[in-house]
């Protein structure tokens, strides 16, 4: 910047210091604007364009000498009219588009002074276009006229300027450098209360405005390619051709440059151009065509041809052409360096190709589009669909028109809907930031404002749920060829296989599979699916724990779907309804699972989990998905009435971790909560006396019952970080699942009621609400405390005695783990945890030290809960279902 | 603290010459110079030039021109034009 400064005179720079300060204060006054203040400068300013667009568009032609006054003035009169139409009714101001279902609201916010650069070809009509589009928009602009069209453009400013203050505008909001140099326009372009360059112009100036820092919308050159193709209506591509090509003498940059030619249409082609006023050159001529109007040191053509009609160009080259020649055609074998008139020529001169195929002419085309033309205009004309979206695919082209003509057709509006523009995006390959037809919404900043919306929330349980004794009496209604018995050897031994035989419907052939009783292997759950092949089955009846239950649910998926790639399915992955990885739906065998609980605490008879074992990196992997869900669940409590009181306690403090943690998730719902609720209640007052009276059938049903009902709050709100604990340190050590639940419960509680270090994101809930709602656990359970801090204490101590009834060891330390031997494991035990999906619906975020923490205070055993300062009342919509 | 201000009420029909007042204040004023805008609803470039010329008059007189009851429309504007650091604001 200093070395522009040092260039220009101290009087230079006042001068352009007072447009950006008048443009300055007119942006900002302009931003007090309505939407109908601007409406109603905006229409005088298109009249006032249209009743001088002849005027203009002579002093154009005087100026610059290029092009012809009456393309001119249509020009002119599209600039202002055909823009008018297009954004009267456009909204530009305040709120602009409103997405309700979304709960997102576009707003505009005006960008404030452009420095805008306008071209010798299109001088007039592009300053009429820019002053409208920047009205509507609430902009101020400078403009800088090309120096060999800086009068009529200064008319052009004044024009829209007068009208436009006349009607409301402030003063100042256009101002035109009456002289310019490439100095001046380096300055501006750097100055520091320009907001937005656009540069309508050549390659120098475009890179110039991308070159300063600033944003810009940069429309540069092209180099149109066409496609007459074999099935396209000759009569009509060849007068649209030529339309274009001599529309203001081919000054338009989107107007055709090389035309490529179908062999079989090609001669009757050239014959209806040369019967329509186009002359078409021999060799010879073609040559000194491309000699004269192509510089040979640049491979730019020659200035004193753009805009000039045909003859002048004969004549300049020496040709010999008819007088009202209106084209001159010639044919080239080839494109680039060779063929000098294989690049863009804002003249009456265009190249024609013949093409052998179909792929030879979309080679060319492509040879073309990238001879200067990247992201500017392609042109195709054909009736064959396949090959205009062929083509559409092969250019890079902003704007790829069809059966129109290229220059007309670009500019929108007129023989098409695209927008009308006199500013063609070229995109990256142009070197532009946008391939859009530049309008209204490229001179705004639009701001999103975007209202919190809740997250679709859903609750989903298996369709058929049978629950109290004898309830396995039901199975008799499900008709089945051939059924499988996924079991292990207790069930075998106890005699719940025959139990379960004995109900299913005697026309049935029951096949038993047994696995080991332990959380199933790949080559487990693959023997399983063997042998639901081998008997192709139809129904499968899972009885077992939680383990055979989730080894049933992972062979009905491979067998329905053998495609099925556990390691990929169990992918990780934050939001059930965004995850990358989907489960397969296409299925060669359906069977109907059936799940027959004979523990209390898993729930899995209605979840949609599975766990796997993955012996080869010790680690357990979850798969998630509904489709993994039970299509049956049967909660007959005589499958646990012999269960042992060791895994009665797991279990049944297994069923409160899933409760507990339900109850606080981020995903908890009224739906979730009334099960979480409940199932609390039922395991307090029940699995103590299920564990010291196993015999007690009522404790017993209540059990068998609270851990479905917490597993239907789970299925839908999921665990928590109490979770993601156990399972890491429970694959580590070899600790059964609710033992490990167990040892962090009391932990997890204190930790959740504290103040997060970092909140988990949750649009659902207002506010942090877990000790909250531990608090209202408390108050249900009759806990008593008058403050959510005694509450929580309360819950913790209850839970504690809990654990110390059911004699579940107190500390990880009791479990004979040495301090060293759990210190060597901490990064691992922390890393497996923090990979755990389990957390990622905790309330509280964990830091990967505070689930060290975590699993000190574990191994410490007891510790009294810090909890959040609450002063807020606990209310229904926080714990709905209380 | 404001002690004997002057407090001036500003037309919105009649800015520019409200704020021409203003300056001539700033010769005889005491202390702040306290200008009511609670009627502006909008302003234009000419009024604008007429804050920037009252604001280098203060400075140069060191008196301080408080702006009352600036709707946030007009705030804005002279935010954009950067003048909103040469005045005090008073709701």
């Amino acid at each position: 910047m200093a070395e522009i400064v040092a260039s220009l005179s101290e009087e230079r720079i006042a001068y352009l210091e007072g447009l950006v300060s008048q443009a300055g204060t007119a942006a900002a006054v302009f931003t007090q604007y309505t939407q109908e203040d601007v409406d109603r400068i905006v229409k005088p300013m298109v009249l006032a364009g249209l009743e001088q667009a002849q005027y203009l568009a002579r002093l154009a032609i005087e100026e610059t000498h290029l092009g012809v006054v009456e393309d001119k003035a249509l020009k002119n009169m599209v600039a202002t009219e055909f823009v008018y139409n297009y954004v009267k009714d456009k909204r530009t101001v305040g709120t602009i588009r409103e997405f309700p279902e979304r709960g997102v609201v576009e707003v505009a916010e005006p960008i404030g002074v452009i420095f805008s650069l306008t071209p010798i070809t299109n001088p007039t009509s592009t300053v009429l276009f820019k002053c409208i589009m920047a009205i509507k928009t609430r902009n101020a602009v400078i403009f800088s006229p090309h120096p060999s069209a800086g009068h009529c453009c200064y008319e052009a400013v004044r024009i829209m300027h007068e009208a436009a203050v006349k009607h409301g505008a402030p003063e100042g909001v256009f101002t035109c450098l009456e002289s310019q140099t490439l100095q001046d326009n380096a300055y501006l372009m750097r100055h520091k209360d320009v907001g937005l360059i656009d540069a309508t112009g050549g390659p120098g100036m475009v890179k110039a405005a991308y070159s300063s820092g600033k944003p810009a919308l940069g429309v540069g050159p092209g180099n149109t390619p066409v496609y007459l193709e074999k099935t396209a209506d000759l009569n009509m591509a060849v007068v649209d051709i030529i339309t274009s090509k001599t529309f203001d003498n081919g000054t338009i940059c989107a107007s055709e440059q090389t035309v490529v030619i179908d062999d079989e249409i090609y001669d009757s082609v050239l014959q209806k151009f040369s019967d329509l006023g186009a002359h078409i050159c021999n060799e010879k001529e073609t040559e000194l065509l491309g000699r004269t109007v192509i510089d040979p040191n640049t491979g730019f053509m020659q200035p004193m041809a753009v805009g000039q009609k045909a003859t002048d160009i004969a004549r300049m080259v020496g040709l010999k052409v008819k007088p009202k020649t209106k084209l001159l055609i010639a044919p080239i074998q080839g494109v680039g360096p060779g063929y000098p008139l294989s690049v863009e020529k804002l003249f009456p001169v265009l190249a024609v190709y013949r093409a052998k195929s179909v792929n030879e002419a979309l080679t060319v085309c492509v040879d073309v589009n990238h001879a200067g033309g990247i992201g500017h205009t392609a042109v195709i004309f054909s009736r064959n669909d396949e090959i205009i979206q062929k083509f559409g695919e092969l250019m890079n082209a902003g704007r790829i028109i069809v059966n129109s003509p290229g220059s007309i057709g670009a500019l929108g509006g007129v023989y098409n809907d695209m927008v009308p523009t006199f500013s063609f995006g070229c995109g990256t390959g142009g070197g532009n930031s946008t391939t859009d037809n530049v309008n209204v919404y490229n001179y705004l900043n639009i701001k999103r404002v975007a209202r919190r919306t809740q997250a679709h929330m859903w609750f989903r349980v298996p369709n058929q749920i049978y629950f109290n004794m004898n309830a396995v009496e039901n199975l008799r209604q499900f008709t089945s060829r051939s059924t499988v018995i996924i079991t292990n050897p207790a069930m075998e031994q106890i005699g719940h296989v025959d139990t379960v035989r004995r109900h299913i419907p005697a026309e049935t052939l029951v096949h038993v599979s047994v696995i080991p009783d332990a959380e199933p292997e790949v080559k487990v759950v693959m023997q399983g699916v063997e042998a639901l092949n081998f008997y192709k089955a139809d129904q499968i009846i899972a009885l077992g724990g939680g383990s055979v239950i989730d080894a049933a649910k992972i062979m009905k998926l491979k067998y329905e779907s053998p495609q099925a790639d556990l390691e990929e399915l169990a992918a990780p992955f934050l939001d059930l309804r965004k995850r990358v990885v989907q489960y397969p739906t296409e299925k060669v065998a359906q069977a109907r699972l059936i799940a027959i609980s004979t523990t209390s605490g898993t729930g899995s008879e209605v979840t949609p989990f599975a766990v796997l074992l993955d012996k080869e990196h010790g680690r357990k992997v979850t798969l998630a998905d509904y489709s993994l869900s039970p299509d049956v669940a049967i909660v007959d409590p005589q499958f646990v009435m012999s269960m042992p009181r060791g895994l009665t306690a797991d279990t049944g403090v297994d069923c409160l971790t899933h409760a507990l943690e339900a109850g606080v998730s981020i995903f908890a719902s009224p739906y979730t909560d009334s099960n979480a609720m409940q199932a609390i209640r039922m395991v307090f007052k029940f699995l103590p006396i299920a564990y010291e009276h196993p015999g007690d059938e009522e404790a017993r049903t209540m059990m068998h019952n609270a851990a479905c009902i917490a597993a239907i709050a789970f299925s839908n709100a999921s665990v928590g970080v109490n979770h993601a604990l156990a399972h890491a340190f429970g694959a580590r050590f070899g600790v059964a699942h609710g033992r490990a639940n167990a040892l962090m419960l009391p932990h997890v509680i204190a930790f959740n009621a504290g103040v997060p270090t970092k909140f988990m994101p949750s649009p659902n809930q207002r506010g942090y609400i877990a000790h909250k709602k531990y608090a209202m656990v408390a108050d249900l359970l009759g806990l008593g405390g008058q403050t959510i801090e005694e509450k929580v204490k309360n819950l913790v101590a209850a839970t504690e005695q809990l654990l110390d009834r059911l004699a579940i060891p107190r500390s990880i330390a009791e479990l004979g783990i040495s301090k060293e031997e759990f210190e060597q494991a901490m990064p691992e035990l922390v890393k497996i945890a923090f990979d755990d999906p389990s957390w990622r619906s905790n309330p509280r975020m964990p830091l990967l030290s505070e689930l060290a923490e975590l699993f000190w205070s574990a191994y410490r055993g007891r510790s009294l809960p810090t909890v959040a300062k609450a002063s807020q009342p606990q209310t229904a919509e926080e714990w709905s279902c209380v | 603290m404001t002690v004997n201000a002057e407090w001036l009420e500003i037309d919105g029909e009649r800015v520019v010459q409200g704020l021409q007042a203003a300056r001539e204040t700033l010769d005889t004023a005491q202390g702040d110079v306290v200008l009511n805008f609670s009627s502006v609803r909008r302003i234009d470039p000419n009024a604008l030039r007429a804050m920037e010329k009252l604001a280098g008059l203060a400075d140069g007189k060191a008196v301080k021109v408080v702006l009352r009851g600036v709707n946030v429309d007009i705030y804005k504007v002279l935010k954009l034009v950067k003048l909103t650091s040469r005045f005090s604001f008073l709701a």
